[in-house]
């Protein structure tokens, strides 16, 4: 095991808060394997920065412990763990050129100079950086600082690289084009990584597994199949993407079936559930917007196992998107229903207005609890 | 995520592990109590003393059974504020027309307004003697006006403005230029007059900066050493001039504690200001404003204003440098090499000494003062803000003070210094610390934590990080610190003045010294070499940092 978070938490003294005290991280546990590659993901002040800095020592935990590598780091610096961060703000030395900032890890443990500069030389090849070795800071672009500061995490070969929302200053598209490039670093070197971000996007086209994180607590932890398609909670289904959520009651299991009514006596089927729902008990019959058909009043008669009607309802906003068309249906609930279509050029579209029925295979559909734990 | 409050016990923990950070802490602590709350103590201590260690109302009996001691306090008080209030409206007139109104000569003004900052705070007195005193050029050789009455309030009002306005001007220049154009414009564009947008936008806007201007001219006025001593004369006592008398007398009592109170009431509450500015500074790239605010009338007006103020300067310098060439002043105006020769005979020796201190003072002093720095804003420890604080206080405490602290403090055991070369480095070093603290806050809170953070986490101790990462940073706070201490140290008076010995003397003691008995010749040549020399060294660091800066990653990044 890589990284051990033993219940971990951390209390900040706020005199501005009730009680002069913030729980930035509550009783937090996660194993991290060699060479995996964990997202913590959250919204802004959810304790995943802190849960980072633990690791690296910058912060001090009021209670758990951090192992790395089979050792309780709890009373090690930052200095002195073998750990390398990215920061959000690359934290380039601006008087140092991109060589040196490179060179810097191995010049403060003493390396031969040639060793160095044959090490800094590697690495920047790897990174598609040799050109830029005698640039200043201050010259470099965006995301050649952030090669930079990637190179020089790196080239210590830690046992964890940490970085904290390392692609929030970079522009859309050069922030798709780091990810790919982070995540092929990765897997080249097989560096344990723990990536911070509060982008789900992000989060799902990098990560081994995801940490979902909200106020201190660790909500979910799963691959980023299971995060988006069987969240465990109402939290980690709603800050993931967009979701439809209809309250229902759970009535049993048939043969890998889920059975759900809702208080109006429609009848769902799920093909997953979260574990430990019994029942009778309050539920929540989760689809993804992309996982519901919608399709004209008269195909309503031909539904199939695979095409199960979910309801019938008037389109009331029909949003465009070249790609895709994003439908808000009006089905007579407290919220609309939210759809999206494919390839609309072939399918065609609806427009506000239009009675349509909404269909869905229980293959997408899950069953969650009702209430967040 | 900041951390705004931290558990003593585990950052005690981690402090452990780091020796060398540790044994900084502890060092800069203890240095800061010893060598300036210590001196502080005992002057408070013998305050209250009546004799014999008995406790009592000592010092402020003698005040308040004493007339002339009250009338030097009076004076003290109403001089300082005097002058902070007219210092300042000259220094906001000079910015101003520098900064907003770009009047013609503009440099010229910004030049002239700087000289005085790196002249020895007494050079005004020294001049206007030799202009208006019994022999002055103007007084007696052109008006034939013997005893003009330049001795008193109306000499040293005038030294006191001219030695003191620059400091305004800095500030203010600093508050304006910070202040974005683009809302003069937008309330000009709204269909404000001028002077209706300077009444409305200008000048709120600038009013914590005068403030602050005002408070710390108080200050400097207040702790002012030299002016009064040549100037002040025995019918207009003033306080500090009364403190050094009593104590080079017989009297001993420290009665300079009286400036005290008010300076640190001053100098807080100028603080306070200044931090509550902080939130508001305008950020972001400076705005060309496209509209000028002044009309040509008013410009017009704020020229000849400071034309007359730098003449005034100009006269000043002028003056002294024919005095330092002239035979006799006031008689014999032939041009002579025979200051200089007394200069660099007799008087050498207490030129060398100068330079001996100042030098060595000065970058121990900006190397504290950076330590400091870093300490108080990168560093959890407990006890910072007691380093935060009395590192600041310095600044605040009139240099008699000082002086007298440190005699009362260090001659006796467990510290015997008093005469010599250490308690002068000493007093010098933990001196002119502050405005290295500042510059070094300064340029720290604009560095991105996560810049160190990177060096630590990439395996730097705390030395590694700052001699190799943060030091590099701060090198130009640290060299304008060394600037400044080494100004302040050539022309330093007011607590030198207590310290001196016959082994170890200053040019500046010496200069009192000539002007006291009459020689004004000497004394002027002194001046002039002491303002030499400080421009000379000014210009040498200033040359040594472009050159340096100018072929990047040079070697002196890496110490």
């Amino acid at each position: 095991m890589s990284v051990r978070l033993i219940n971990i938490s951390k209390e900040f003294s706020d005199p501005e808060r009730e009680g002069g005290k913030v729980r930035a991280v509550r009783d937090f546990n996660l194993e991290i394997a060699e060479g995996e590659f964990v997202t913590l993901l959250g919204p802004s002040g959810c304790g995943k920065t802190t849960t980072l800095r633990i690791i690296a020592g910058f912060e001090t935990p009021t209670k758990g412990e951090v192992w790395i590598n089979g050792k309780n780091v709890n009373n090690d610096p930052p200095n002195k763990r073998d750990t390398s961060m990215v920061f959000q703000s690359y934290a380039i030395f601006p008087h140092m050129s991109v060589e040196q900032n490179v060179g810097f890890g191995l010049e403060l443990k003493g390396r031969p100079k040639a060793e160095i500069s044959r090490e800094v030389r590697q690495i920047m090849e790897v990174m598609g950086i040799a050109d830029l070795a005698h640039r200043r800071p201050d010259q470099l672009s965006g995301g050649q600082q952030q090669r930079v500061a990637l190179a020089r995490s790196i080239i210590n070969k830690p046992s964890v690289l940490l970085f904290d929302e390392p692609l929030s200053n970079l522009d859309a598209k050069l922030r798709e084009q780091m990810r790919v490039e982070i995540r092929r670093i990765q897997q080249t070197f097989k560096i344990t990584s723990v990536y911070v971000t509060h982008d789900q996007v992000e989060a799902m086209t990098v990560s081994d597994r995801v940490v979902v994180m909200d106020k201190g607590c660790m909500m979910q932890v799963g691959t980023p199949f299971e995060i988006y398609s069987r969240p465990s909670n109402r939290f980690v289904a709603d800050f993931i993407g967009k979701v439809n959520l209809l309250p229902v009651r759970f009535e049993r299991e048939d043969s890998g079936r889920y059975l759900a009514q809702d208080a109006r006596g429609m009848r769902f089927e799920a093909m997953s559930a979260v574990p430990g729902l019994e029942p009778g008990q309050e539920a929540l019959f989760m689809l993804r917007p992309e996982s519901i058909y919608v399709e004209s009043e008269e195909s309503a008669s031909s539904s199939g196992p695979l095409r199960m009607i979910l309801a019938h309802g008037i389109i009331d906003k029909a949003v465009y998107l070249g790609s895709t068309v994003e439908y808000e249906i009006d089905v007579s609930l407290d919220r609309p229903m939210l759809a999206v279509s494919h390839d609309p050029v072939n399918a065609g579209f609806w427009r506000p207005g239009d009675a349509v029925v909404l269909k869905y295979s229980p293959r997408a559909a899950h069953l969650l609890p009702f209430m967040n734990p | 995520m900041q951390v705004s409050g931290f558990r003593a016990s585990t950052n005690l923990k981690r402090l452990a592990r780091d020796p060398v950070l540790l044994a900084v802490i502890l060092l800069v602590t203890a240095s800061l109590a010893i060598f300036i709350l210590y001196p502080l103590v005992e002057v408070a201590a013998t305050s209250l003393d009546v004799g014999g260690g008995r406790l009592g109302l000592g010092v402020y009996s003698e005040v308040a059974e004493s007339a002339y001691i009250r009338k030097a306090l009076y004076n003290s008080l109403f001089m300082s504020t005097l002058t902070a209030i007219v210092g300042t409206i000259i220094g906001f007139i000079f910015a101003f027309a520098v900064v907003r109104a770009k009047v013609p000569l503009a440099r010229f003004f910004n030049t002239i307004a700087v000289i005085p900052i790196v002249s020895p705070p007494f050079i005004g007195a020294l001049a206007i003697i030799m202009l208006f005193g019994n022999n002055g050029l103007i007084s007696w050789n052109l008006l034939k006006i013997q005893n003009f009455p330049i001795y008193g309030f109306n000499g040293l009002f005038i030294a006191q403005v001219v030695t003191f306005f620059p400091v305004s001007y800095l500030t203010l220049k600093g508050v304006l230029e910070s202040m974005n154009p683009i809302l003069e414009d937008a309330a000009l564009d709204l269909g404000g007059t001028r002077w209706k947008v300077f009444k409305k936008v200008t000048l709120p806007l600038a009013i914590p900066g005068i403030a602050s201007s005002v408070l710390l001219l108080f200050v400097e006025t207040l702790a002012d050493f030299g002016n009064p001593l040549i100037l002040a004369g025995s019918r207009f006592p003033m306080l500090s001039v009364q403190a050094y008398l009593q104590i080079v007398g017989m009297y001993d009592l420290p009665i300079s504690i009286l400036l005290l109170v008010p300076s640190l009431i001053a100098f807080y509450l100028q603080r306070w200001l200044v931090g509550k500015r902080k939130y508001t500074t305008v950020t972001g790239k400076p705005q060309q404003s496209t509209t000028q605010i002044v009309s040509p009338g008013a410009r017009a007006a704020l020229f000849v204003a400071c034309l007359i103020l730098a003449l005034l300067v100009a006269m000043i310098y002028f003056s002294i440098v024919v005095g330092a060439f002239a035979k006799v002043w006031g008689y014999d105006h032939r041009p002579t090499f025979d200051h200089f020769k007394f200069v660099f005979g007799v008087g050498f020796k207490a030129v060398r000494d100068t330079l001996i201190i100042a030098g060595t003072a000065t970058p121990f002093a900006g190397l504290l003062g950076m330590v400091i720095a870093y300490l108080v804003m990168r560093v959890k420890f407990p006890g910072r803000r007691f380093v935060e604080s009395v590192s600041m206080l310095s600044f605040a405490v009139p240099g008699t003070v000082i002086g007298i602290g440190y005699i009362l403090a260090f001659n006796h055991p467990p510290l015997v210094l008093t005469g010599t070369l250490t308690i002068l480095l000493l007093n010098f070093v933990f001196r002119y610390i502050p405005v290295g603290i500042e510059s070094g806050k300064a340029i720290l809170s604009s560095i991105d934590p996560s810049i160190e953070e990177a060096a630590i986490n990439l395996g730097a101790d705390a030395r590694k990080t700052f001699t190799k990462v943060t030091l590099p940073m701060i090198l130009p706070a640290f060299f304008s610190g060394l600037v400044f201490a080494f100004v302040r140290g050539m022309t330093a008076v007011s607590a030198a003045i207590f310290l001196v010995s016959s082994r170890w003397n200053l040019m500046t003691v010496h200069i009192m010294a000539q002007v006291e008995s009459g020689n004004l010749g000497a004394a002027a040549a002194y001046s002039l070499l002491l303002v030499l020399i400080v421009v000379a060294a000014i210009s040498l660091i200033r040359f040594t940092l472009k050159t340096q800066y100018a072929k990047f990653g040079g070697s002196m990044l890496h110490f």
